[in-house]
C-alpha cells in the first residue's frame, strides 16, 4: 500500500447508489479521503486521473477471496492476489481464513495486515476462523481476532458440522458485532462428491453433491441466526432451495444475508461434459433452474452481493483426473467483465444495482463504515468502469499466480479501467496500454 | 430358442468407414457406427477358430494396455485381441492412482509415447480420465473402463452376443439388474441399446437404480418381477460388497432375497431369454449357480466375443489417419 494519496478524478460519470448520484462530475481525494464531488474541479498541483468515457463508482469490494498466504504461496500470495484484485477493479478484498496456519490467532492477522501494508495493491480485510484450525470443535478467540482486525468470522472451506459448537460460537460472537460467514455444506451428505448430483453427474459417472447438502446447512444457519441474533452471511449460495430459505428468513426479519459468485450466475452442470477441472468447485455448478433462481434472488434482494470466491490453484493441482483435481476457480480478474456482460447488458440488473451488489452491500455486511460510497469523508477508494469495452479473457495476462479459470477465451463487453485505493492509482488499464505503445 | 434373425424394422447399412481416433464411450457414438463395429467383429470372430489364430492387420503397431485398476478379464481380452492382430503388446498394471505413485497421468503417458506407441488401452478408476488424457496425448485411446462412466467394449461385446443369439435389437426387452448407479457397464449398455431401439429396464433398489436413469431412455423399477416379465435378455451386474458399508444396502442377504435371479424367477422372462453377466460372478448373489450354468447363460460366449469385438475396435482405430 502506498499510503494516503491526493488525486482528482476528472471527466467521468460519477455513479454512487448510496447518494443517488449519476452525473458528469469530478471527484477530489485529499490524503486518502474523498473531500468533494463537483463539476469542474481543477485544484492546482494535484495529480489528475482522466476518467473520460468511464463510469466512476465506489471502489468495488470482493468479500470472498482466498489469498493463500500464509502457507500456500505457490498458488497465490498477498502481493499477486491484491494485484489481481486491482486489475479486476476491486479496491478492497476480504480474505478467508483457510490458510496454513489458519487465521485463528491474532498473530496471523497481524502478519497478513503487515504484508498487505508492505506489498498489497489494495485494502485487505482478514476474516478470522470461527474455530481453531477450522475444525469446528471449539470456539476460536474471536475477541482477539476482532481486536487485531478481523471483519468477520467464518468456517469457509469446511462448514460447521457440529451444530452445538456453531450455536455457542454465534452466541459468543454476538458481543463483537461481526457477521458469521457461512460455508453451508453438510459434509456427510456431500461426502466424496465432485459435482452437482443430477442428470449430468449420472451421465458422466461422477459422484454427486446433492443440493440438500447445502440447503440443510442454509436452513439450519438461518434458524441459528434467528436464535442467536448474530448476523449470518451465506457464502457462495448456489441452489434454488437455498434462495427460497434465505428469502423466507429475510421476510421474517432474521439477520441473514447472502452472496453469489459470477460463475454460479453464468455456468451450469451441463458445462461439465468435457470433464474440465476448471469447472470443479464447491459448491458445484448447479442446474439451469438453480441459476435462474439465483438471478431472481439477486434481483429481488434475497441475494445481497456478488463475491468471487477467488480460489487459486497451481496448474499441477488442476491438470489431473477430474475426481483428483482441487476444488475452486479464480475470479478476481473476470468478475467485473462477467457481471457487466451477463447482468447489466442482459438487463438482469441496472448499473446502479450492480454497484450496490459489488460495493455498497459488501461494505454494509462487513461493517466497513468508510467504504462502499463516494460521500465526502469516505475513504478515497474508487473504481473506473467502461461498460462498453470489448475484451477477450486472456488468463496469460492475469496478475494472479494461478490460471484456473473456465472463462479463458470468453468475449465480454465491459471492463474495469482503473482502481484507486486511498487516493493512489493501484491500476490503470489506459496507462498500461500507453506505456506499451 | 429362435435362432433365425428377424428382419430389422429399419434395415440400415453400416457407416461405410470409421473416422474416430478414439473410442471413449458409446454415448456420442451413432447407431451406424455401433453396427459397423459389430459387422467388423463378425469377420474377426472366425480368426480365433483357425489353427493359426493370427492375421497381420496390426503388424508393426504397438499397443499398450495401461491398467490403473486391477483387471484380469478385460486386460487379457485386449491382450489376446491385439496379439491375434499381430500387434506388439505391452501390458502395464499400475496399481492405484497415478498421483499416489507420485507421477501424473500425463507424465506416465508421455513417457510411454516416447517409445512411439500407436494405441493406448486404458482402465482408470477416475471417470473422465481418458477424456482428459486425449487432450494431452497423441496416441489413439480406447477406454477400457473409466470409473463409473463407460466401458464401451464391454457393451459392444454384450451387443455382439445378443445379436449372435439371433435377437434383433429393435423391440427387444433387456433387463439390467443390480448396482446401476456405480456401473460403467450399465451406462454403456444403456447408451448403446437405446440407440438401437431396445427397451432397457433397469432394476435395483432406488439407492442403486435411481429414476434419473430414465432420462437416458431406459425404464427404472425396483420390482424384479416387472423387470423380468417378458424379458429377452436378463443382465445381472456384479454386486460390490462395499456398497453395504456405504449404506446403499442393508445387507447382501436382503439384496439376494429381493433381486437375486433364480431359476424360478427366470420363468417370468421369455422362454428363450438369455442370461448375461460381465463377470466375475458372485454365485448365489446376483444369480444362482443353477441360472449361471443353465443353457440360457451366455456368460462364456461374452468372454469369447470380447476378443472379436476388441480386435474390431483396435483394427478400426488403427486404420484412421
Amino acid at each position: 500500500m502506498k499510503g494516503k494519496g491526493t488525486l482528482v478524478i476528472r471527466s467521468g460519470r460519477v455513479l454512487d447508489p448510496a447518494q443517488g448520484l449519476n452525473d458528469r462530475l469530478d471527484v477530489l481525494i485529499v490524503e486518502g479521503r474523498i473531500v468533494e464531488i463537483a463539476f469542474g474541479l481543477a485544484p492546482e498541483g494535484v495529480e489528475v486521473l482522466d476518467a473520460s468515457g468511464t463510469i466512476v463508482v465506489p471502489g468495488l469490494i470482493d468479500m470472498h477471496v482466498h489469498l493463500r498466504e500464509p502457507g500456500f504461496e505457490h498458488k497465490e500470495n498477498i502481493e499477486s492476489g491484491t494485484r489481481a484484485a486491482a486489475r479486476g477493479g476491486f479496491a478492497s478484498i476480504a480474505c478467508m481464513p483457510n490458510t496454513n496456519p489458519v487465521i485463528d490467532t491474532s498473530g496471523v492477522i497481524d502478519l497478513i495486515m503487515m504484508r498487505a501494508e508492505a506489498v498489497g495493491a489494495v485494502n485487505v480485510f482478514p476474516i478470522g476462523a470461527i474455530s481453531p484450525g477450522l475444525e469446528g470443535k471449539e470456539i476460536a478467540n474471536i475477541g482477539s481476532l476482532v481486536e487485531a482486525g478481523a471483519v468477520a468470522v467464518s468456517d469457509d472451506g469446511e462448514g460447521s458440522q457440529d451444530t452445538y459448537v456453531l450455536r455457542r460460537a454465534l452466541d459468543y460472537a454476538n458481543m463483537f458485532g461481526v457477521p458469521y460467514i457461512s460455508h453451508a455444506e453438510d459434509t456427510r451428505l456431500s461426502a466424496d462428491g465432485v459435482m452437482h448430483e443430477g442428470h449430468y453427474s449420472t451421465l458422466l459417472g461422477l459422484t454427486g453433491i446433492p443440493s440438500a447438502a447445502e440447503e440443510i446447512h442454509v436452513a439450519r444457519n438461518a434458524i441459528l441466526a434467528e436464535l442467536t441474533d448474530t448476523p449470518c452471511h451465506i457464502a457462495h449460495i448456489s441452489t434454488a432451495g437455498s434462495v427460497r430459505i434465505v428469502r423466507e428468513a429475510k421476510a421474517r426479519g432474521v439477520p441473514i444475508t447472502a452472496e453469489v459468485t459470477p460463475h454460479h450466475l453464468t455456468l451450469t452442470d451441463a458445462c461439465l461434459a468435457t470433464y474440465d477441472t476448471n469447472l470443479k468447485m464447491k459448491p458445484p455448478l448447479r442446474t439451469e433452474e438453480d441459476r435462474l433462481e439465483l438471478i431472481r434472488g439477486l434481483q429481488d434482494g434475497t441475494i445481497d452481493c456478488i463475491a468471487t470466491d477467488h480460489a487459486p490453484h497451481a496448474y499441477s493441482e488442476k491438470q489431473v483426473e477430474f475426481p483428483l483435481a482441487a476444488f475452486g476457480i479464480i475470479g478476481l480478474e473476470t468478475a467485473v467483465s462477467l457481471a457487466l456482460n451477463e447482468l447489466v447488458h442482459k438487463k438482469v440488473l441496472t448499473l446502479p444495482q450492480l454497484i450496490e451488489k459489488m460495493a455498497t452491500a459488501p461494505a454494509r455486511i462487513l461493517g466497513l463504515a468508510k467504504k462502499g460510497s463516494l460521500e465526502p469523508g469516505m475513504d478515497g477508494d474508487v473504481t473506473l468502469l467502461d461498460p462498453e469495452a470489448k475484451i477477450t479473457v486472456n488468463p496469460d495476462k492475469f496478475a494472479s499466480k494461478s490460471r484456473n479459470t473456465p472463462f479463458g477465451g470468453w468475449e465480454l463487453k465491459g471492463a474495469p479501467v482503473a482502481t484507486v485505493v486511498a487516493g493512489h492509482v493501484a491500476y490503470n488499464a489506459r496507462a498500461t496500454a500507453k506505456t506499451k505503445t | 430358442m429362435a435362432r433365425t434373425t428377424k428382419p430389422r424394422a429399419k434395415p440400415t447399412a453400416p457407416a461405410t468407414h470409421w473416422t474416430r481416433r478414439h473410442l471413449l464411450g458409446l454415448e456420442d457414438v451413432s447407431a451406424d457406427e455401433i453396427r459397423l463395429i459389430l459387422e467388423t467383429a463378425r469377420s474377426f470372430k472366425e480368426v480365433s477358430t483357425r489353427a493359426i489364430k493370427k492375421v497381420p492387420a496390426l503388424r508393426g503397431k504397438t499397443v499398450v494396455n495401461l491398467f490403473f485398476e486391477a483387471s484380469t478379464r478385460t486386460r487379457t481380452s485386449f491382450e489376446v485381441a491385439a496379439k491375434r492382430l499381430s500387434a506388439d503388446v505391452l501390458s502395464i498394471a499400475a496399481s492405484g492412482s497415478s498421483v499416489v505413485k507420485g507421477e501424473t497421468l500425463i507424465d506416465t503417458v508421455h513417457t510411454l509415447e516416447a517409445y512411439h506407441i500407436d494405441l493406448l488401452v486404458m482402465r482408470h478408476a477416475a471417470s473422465g480420465a481418458p477424456h482428459f488424457l486425449v487432450r494431452h496425448c497423441t496416441s489413439r485411446v480406447i477406454n477400457a473402463g473409466d470409473g463409473m462412466h463407460e466401458h464401451p467394449t464391454q457393451a459392444l461385446l454384450d451387443l455382439f452376443t445378443i445379436s449372435e443369439r439371433g435377437k434383433a435389437f429393435d423391440g427387444l426387452k433387456v433387463a439390467i439388474i443390480g448396482d446401476i448407479i456405480h456401473s460403467r457397464v450399465a451406462r454403456s449398455d444403456v447408451f448403446a441399446l437405446t440407440k438401437l431401439g431396445t427397451h432397457v429396464v433397469l432394476c435395483g433398489p432406488p439407492t442403486l437404480a435411481p429414476k434419473r436413469f430414465e432420462a437416458f431412455g431406459a425404464t427404472c423399477t425396483s420390482r424384479l418381477e416387472e423387470a423380468l416379465d417378458g424379458a429377452d435378455v436378463v443382465y445381472c451386474l456384479r454386486m460390490q460388497f462395499e456398497r453395504q458399508q456405504a449404506n446403499f444396502l442393508p445387507s447382501v442377504g436382503e439384496y439376494v432375497r429381493l433381486f437375486g435371479v433364480t431359476a424360478e424367477r427366470m420363468k417370468l422372462a421369455k422362454p428363450d431369454a438369455i442370461v448375461m453377466h460381465p463377470g466375475p460372478l458372485n454365485r448365489g448373489i446376483e444369480l444362482t449357480s443353477e441360472v449361471a450354468d443353465s443353457a440360457q447363460s451366455v456368460v462364456l460366449d461374452q468372454v469369447t466375443n470380447g476378443v472379436a469385438v476388441r480386435m474390431a475396435v483396435l483394427f478400426l482405430l488403427a486404420g484412421v489417419n
